[in-house]
């Protein structure tokens, strides 16, 4: 053995090679461990479409409801809440969410109140920065983060402000216009929240 | 019976003869410089807290339940059922602000006496490393409670890698196997929390131990004692200005473990919660992933980082931005050593340049840390009257944001060009004989 002449090319392709077949080895058995944190089955499951009456949300008054254990903002807008919605238009980043928030809401509630009936928004209450709830500040007078204030969401955790369409403010942390979700009304008073109305993509 | 000890430990000898030279060169005979002052107790105070969070945290897990149902009774079952059950959670919930009291004194010791220069730059990337991971294992800890603040603050930390263009949706449901934190994200938080990260903690705080045995450590004169005169009352050939780390260390280091004892031990039989700044109130309200709390923010030792992705707006339809610059806010500590060119490393004979830089850089930290927790939003309204609240406390943050980035270019500007004005160093300790 000692006298035989070390071949290191061979040596260095068999030690390639196993470091390869090796390393392949380590990457396959990471699959499963890497996708066993993927939601599972059970979790995809837990999504079922949601009905809400509407009879007794007041003018003004908003009402939350879990789908897919998001929180659903439904708002009964007053006339008032309504008439200055384009009046924000400019103060806004993307006030015909037909810009970076064209994929926020269904084809069928883009419009300036993005909404199916002007008066009910049906809108995912996750802020599009980092997912807090907003909360709902309703009347129009100044408050301490907005002199101006029209009425909308305010979000706690980093404080990003939506007009009462959910149209993000500009100056602020969210990027986006938060999510209007698939949802149709069932009858005049009563919606349904995870089904698109029939006939629309 | 003294025989019978000699024998014992010559079998022992015999059969691991590195031992005791192991525990010789990092015990007995490693040198430490005789001009250590009070900063330099932090490194060891940090080990202490380690220690406790390893002790009350396995006696946590004999009665935490992590399910997304049982985990919050299960804290109330250890607070009011569990005998001493309150205080082996204070201790550990104490533990967890106090772990980074400490390590904040311990890294401004190193930015004082420039600790993280050649040749110790290892030890101090092993050490921010050490940081990076104790963020985690903190923020994973604070979600298992289960409370309000645990599943908004998880919701919104996870929700940073949401901010990643194209894989960021993708991530987040990755992270927390499902579409918002629940019973998978506190389960495999639970797992990393006590086997994962602090495996990789421990592993790395010997590495940050080993690192600096090589190299010697430095002192608040920044002269390198290997370099100074030889010669000491145990060892002709070792540096004259050490002395042994035991006995002399270990007992000098007793008082200041002592004093964080005393106040460790106040904090939990009088103030656990800290005023809130501790433990949180809104955290003693079960998870509601429909209610965000009034005024989310995290625990303190996050807020300066946290404030930073706050004042940074979207930009081009992304909000990836605050993020980024939050995550270069840890980034740029790793490579101290780097923006810094100076030769002379304690604080003591450096130029004005840099101590009044380093007196910013902590000013813009702790403004920030104001920002993140919610101080600025409090007294802008107190002290100025009715102005917009948003704007002052943006242009306020902003700034402390520029200045904190800013610290880097300067120090980096300020020791490249030589613009530095240094004192004479000494050739060994100032305090030698």
């Amino acid at each position: 053995m000692a006298n035989e002449v070390v071949d290191h090319g061979r040596r260095r392709f068999l030690t390639a090679a196993t470091a390869v077949v090796g390393g392949v080895g380590v990457v396959s058995v990471a699959v499963p461990f890497i996708k066993s944190w993927e939601p599972s089955a059970r979790a995809k499951a837990a999504g079922a479409p949601v009905t809400q009456s509407l009879a007794k949300i007041e003018s003004g008054q908003q009402l939350i409801v879990g789908w897919r254990s998001l929180p659903v903002f439904i708002v009964n807008r007053t006339k008032d809440q309504l008439a200055t919605l384009p009046t924000q238009d400019s103060r806004l980043v993307d006030p015909k969410s037909d810009g970076s928030s064209a994929q926020q809401q269904p084809k069928y509630a883009q419009n300036e109140t993005r909404s199916i009936k002007p008066e009910w928004l049906v809108m995912i209450g996750i802020c599009t920065h980092l997912g807090c709830v907003p909360g709902y500040v309703g009347e129009m007078k100044p408050e301490p983060f907005d002199p101006n204030w029209k009425g909308g969401y305010y979000c706690p955790c980093h404080h990003s402000r939506y007009d009462l369409a959910g149209r993000v403010y500009q100056g602020v942390p969210a990027p986006k216009n938060m999510q209007i979700p698939p949802y149709h009304f069932i009858d005049d008073t009563t919606i349904q929240i995870g089904v698109d109305p029939k006939g629309a993509a | 019976m003294a025989n019978v000890f000699t024998n014992i430990g010559d079998w022992v000898g015999d059969r691991a003869p590195g031992l005791a030279p192991f525990y010789r060169k990092h015990m007995t005979e490693y040198y430490a410089p005789k001009n250590f002052n009070l900063w330099y107790y932090f490194g060891v105070l940090a080990i202490v807290v380690l220690v406790n969070q390893i002790l009350t945290g396995i006696f946590l897990t004999m009665n935490y339940n992590p399910s997304a149902a049982g985990a919050f009774d299960s804290v109330q079952y250890i607070m009011r059922d569990v005998e001493w059950g309150w205080l082996i959670r204070y201790m550990h919930s104490t533990g967890a602000s106090l772990f980074f009291v400490v390590v904040f004194l311990h890294m401004f010791r190193g930015l004082m006496y420039g600790s993280y220069k050649k040749p110790r730059e290892m030890v101090w990337l092993l050490g921010m490393l050490i940081f990076l991971v104790l963020m985690a294992e903190a923020f994973m800890g604070y979600v298992l409670p289960w409370g309000n603040m645990s599943f908004w603050g998880a919701k919104v930390i996870i929700s940073l890698f949401g901010t990643i263009p194209v894989i960021g949706s993708t991530l987040v449901e990755w992270i927390m196997g499902d579409f918002l934190p629940a019973d998978a994200t506190l389960n495999r938080f639970f797992a990393l929390h006590v086997i994962a990260l602090p495996i990789v903690l421990l592993l790395l705080v010997v590495l940050h131990i080993f690192a600096l045995h090589e190299v010697g450590s430095n002192n608040p004169d920044g002269v390198d004692i290997k370099h100074g005169p030889k010669g000491n009352r145990w060892d002709a050939t070792k540096p004259a200005d050490g002395v042994p780390f035991h006995p002399y260390y270990t007992v000098h280091d007793l008082v200041g473990i002592g004093f964080l004892l005393l106040i460790a031990a106040f904090i939990i039989f009088f103030a656990p919660t800290f005023g809130g700044w501790f433990l949180e109130h809104d955290n003693s309200i079960m998870a509601n992933n429909l209610v965000t709390p009034a005024e989310i923010k995290p625990v303190w030792y996050f807020t300066p980082f946290y404030a930073i992705v706050r004042m940074i707006p979207s930009l081009f339809g992304t909000a990836v931005w605050g993020v980024l610059a939050m995550f270069g806010a840890i980034a740029v500590l790793f490579l101290f050593p780097w923006f810094d060119r100076g030769q002379v490393k304690s604080i003591r004979y450096r130029g004005t340049g840099y101590k009044v830089a380093l007196g910013v850089f902590v000013i813009a930290f702790l403004g920030l840390g104001a920002v993140g927790a919610g101080i600025t939003a409090e007294v802008i309204p107190e002290w100025f009257g009715n102005v917009d609240l948003t704007t002052w406390e943006n242009a306020f943050g902003r700034l402390m944001t520029l200045l904190y980035f800013g610290f880097f270019a300067f120090l980096w500007a300020y020791t490249h060009f030589g613009w530095e004005k240094t004192k004479p160093v000494p050739d060994r300790v100032t305090m030698h004989d």
